[in-house]
């Protein structure tokens, strides 16, 4: 009879199945980072004068500062001249429908089971792919248009909508935040943009796949929303790439803007390829998300499924000026194998009754490392703010670990901070009791962590919670049954 | 024969716990394993279902015909074995009537049968809940997450109800319940004895008090190991009476 912990142990032993390759004709620069390549970016994609320079400037403050070492992860030091930093699939200018879209690269989205054929119309979400460094489509344009959505490529907003991504471009993440946000300042290539005018509730749930497919390429993309007043929109993200025996880079930066009673959902289930299971290969991601609720009485709520990258670094967090904002983080952080995920939020509490709510569920398997780093800062001006954070973690087998660091600083005395932590283990006697009842230790388990997550996967909307309860048992289960 | 057990013996940590244990079980028997604490009864309910930190190093265990020792707890499960646990388990997060869905059908998967659809099983729910005298609500709550321990036992009897088991064991379903829990869970057990009379039961218990309720065909007494006296119903008062030194005196006597 095998013991409790070689049955989790197999179990954990994962398969990555989206780690295919597509050969599809790219445009990529050799690898290296210099000005030149941030104005042969800059260039191809035919941006105006003062974006090359807001690059331009944001490189210069990359090249001064250090890769930070806080967090609670360990890999090899990153070769940044070792990486190029535009691929992109060689087609034709302006895209007018799917028709005019590389046949192989239609191929790959539907691999992944993305929507993009007019037919899934009824999924009822709009998709904007984006494949290695720049989107290849977006779907939905014109319905979203009608009720004066913007939804479309970074690149489009900047030659089409250039004041507002002037205007609120690095405004909640400014080019000088840190290390990972500063570079892709500089380099990145293209992303997802979303406005919504105001009193506009977007018909549609909006979504951005991210893939990578080219060999040594970093991605870094770039997304920026603004919700209007009184505006709410429904925004989700995904993304995967191929298994390679290297480390590859993902820097994005997300900033979300919520004006006077705005409401924007973001939701990311991440499921870049995490490498094989001795730590060899896999993306790290390290990305800066953050979102400033400025009116009164709005709310920003990010949820997150964090399956995929060998390393993760990341903090989706709100800044709460506008008066009785609400900001909120659910997050669901999966490590196995030799996965290592440092993730969190922060909670800036700067306005009048201000909420925040802080939901963490951290499973770790194999030799995975989770960490939850959260702070929730109370500034002299927020009278009257609240938080309510709680972090569980379950711990799969003996060789994982769970780390929990909350930082808390309070410079009103009317806060009110809550703080609950626990960590539990899926117990023999667990698995015991459901397999006396007839279940397998696969169900078993997969039961229990869904029981787990449950608070989280209710956060996400419809189309993705099905997506991510797939993916957790995937991520956990061993594919003999 | 539904259960045989012939010279089992069985270690834990290299400690001997069962020495020797014969038990013949026929189908709508009722048995009652009565002992002092440490005697091996609920060593014997645990290696019924396969409880992993028990090891056999002699005798077999056959059920139904089949080797039931080489079966994997799951597996014993779907042949139709039913551990009533003694300490039931908290499943967080996983919904009662879910989680027994998927017991149920595991269990339909193994005979042969299609999965029944979650309306059909809504309606067995009902039905069962009503045949128990029990609240439906239990199910609708996480596995034994927060529930009293009288509601514990409840709820493993509704499974019982529900996975229609051939062999039930229940491990000290007793310990720990007031008169009205007790009187609830036995008149569920009886019930389920006589809607299907070839169930067979196994209580473990070390009172008498449960065997007023659940009254059983043959009384057997485990001592260190070994079952030292089988008898009627009336051997359970004996022992209540004159407490389990009268069964220790008699032997050496």
């Amino acid at each position: 009879m095998s013991t409790d912990n070689e049955t989790i142990e197999n179990f954990t032993k994962q398969e990555y199945k989206w780690g295919f390759y597509s050969d599809i004709d790219s445009d990529t620069v050799p690898p290296g980072l210099n000005e030149d390549v941030i104005r042969f970016i800059s260039a191809k994609k035919e941006e105006p004068e003062w974006l090359l320079e807001w690059r331009l400037k944001a490189f210069r403050k990359w090249q001064e500062m250090e890769e930070p070492s806080w967090a609670f992860v360990k890999y090899p030091a990153v070769d940044y001249q070792d990486i190029s930093y535009y691929s992109a699939p060689k087609k034709k200018p302006e895209l007018q429908s799917l028709d005019q879209v590389d046949p192989e690269l239609l191929k790959t989205y539907e691999k992944l089971g993305i929507p993009l054929v007019e037919q899934k119309r009824l999924a009822g979400v709009a998709v904007d792919a984006v494949f290695d460094s720049v989107s290849v489509i977006t779907t939905y344009k014109e319905q979203l248009e009608e009720h004066g959505i913007i939804f479309c490529s970074f690149s489009e907003a900047v030659k089409n909508h250039p004041e507002l991504v002037r205007k609120y471009l690095g405004s909640v993440v400014p080019y000088t935040d840190n290390f990972f946000a500063t570079l892709n300042s500089a380099v990145f290539t293209d992303g997802s943009f979303v406005y919504i005018p105001p009193g506009v509730r977007c018909p549609l749930e909006l979504s951005t796949y991210f893939r990578i497919n080219a060999q040594n390429t970093g991605q870094f993309e770039r997304t920026l929303i603004i919700a209007d007043k009184g505006s709410y929109v429904s925004y989700m993200e995904g993304c995967t790439a191929p298994m390679r025996d290297e480390n590859q880079l993902h820097a994005a930066v997300v900033e979300l803007i919520a004006h006077e009673d705005a409401e924007i959902k973001y939701s990311t289930i991440q499921n870049w390829y995490p490498g094989d299971k001795e730590g060899k290969g896999g993306i790290y991601n390290f990305v800066t998300k953050r979102g400033i609720c400025d009116g009164a009485n709005s709310k920003i709520s990010w949820t997150q499924v964090e399956t995929g990258s060998a390393v993760t670094w990341k903090y989706p967090s709100c800044i709460l000026k506008g008066e009785n904002s609400v900001g909120e983080f659910y997050s669901v952080a999966i490590t196995n194998n030799m996965q290592q995920a440092d993730t969190g939020t922060k909670m800036i509490h700067i306005g009048r009754n201000t909420k925040s709510t802080i939901v963490s569920k951290g499973i770790s398997a194999g030799r995975g490392q989770n960490t939850y780093r959260g702070q929730v800062k109370v500034m002299k001006s927020a009278e009257n703010a609240r938080n309510f954070s709680q972090c569980d973690s379950m711990l799969m087998g003996d060789k994982c670990g769970a780390h929990t660091f909350p930082y808390i600083e309070i410079r009103n005395p009317s806060a009110k901070v809550e703080h609950e932590a626990t960590t539990s283990k899926i117990g023999e006697d667990q698995i015991f009791y459901c397999n006396q009842r007839g279940l397998s230790t696969e169900d078993a388990v997969s039961m229990l962590v869904h029981g787990f997550c449950k608070e989280i996967f209710k956060e996400l909307p419809m189309e993705f919670a099905v997506e991510a309860r797939q993916l957790l048992a995937i991520s956990l289960e061993d594919s003999v049954g | 024969m539904m259960l045989k057990i012939s010279d089992l013996h069985v270690e834990i940590e290299g400690k001997k716990i069962l020495k020797g244990l014969n038990l013949e079980i026929k189908p709508g028997e009722t048995h009652a394993i009565m002992g002092p604490n440490g005697s091996g009864k609920s060593t014997l309910a645990n290696i019924l279902a396969g409880r992993d930190g028990y090891e056999v190093t002699k005798g077999e265990v056959i059920f139904e015909g089949k080797d039931l020792l080489d079966m994997d707890p799951e597996e014993r499960a779907r042949e139709g074995v039913f551990l009533a646990f003694q300490y039931p388990v908290e499943l967080p997060g996983v919904m009662g009537s879910y989680f027994l869905r998927n017991a149920f059908n595991a269990v339909r998967e193994h005979r042969g049968q299609e999965p029944m659809k979650p309306r059909e099983f809504n309606q067995l729910i009902k039905e069962k809940a009503e045949l128990l005298q029990l609240n439906e609500e239990l199910i609708k709550r996480s596995v034994n997450e927060g529930f009293s321990g009288g509601e514990k036992k409840r709820n493993e009897i509704f499974q019982m109800a529900i996975l229609d088991p051939k062999l039930c064991v229940l491990d000290e379903t007793d310990s720990g319940l007031d008169i009205d829990a007790l009187q609830i869970v036995s008149n569920g057990v009886n019930t389920l004895k006589k809607e299907d009379p070839r169930k067979s039961f196994i209580v473990v218990t070390h009172y008498q008090r449960l065997l007023n309720y659940i009254v059983p065909d043959f009384v057997h007494v485990l001592v260190d190991g070994k079952i030292v006296k089988s008898g009627d119903k009336d051997l359970a008062l004996h022992l209540e009476e004159q407490g389990y030194s009268w069964v220790n005196d008699n032997l050496s006597a």
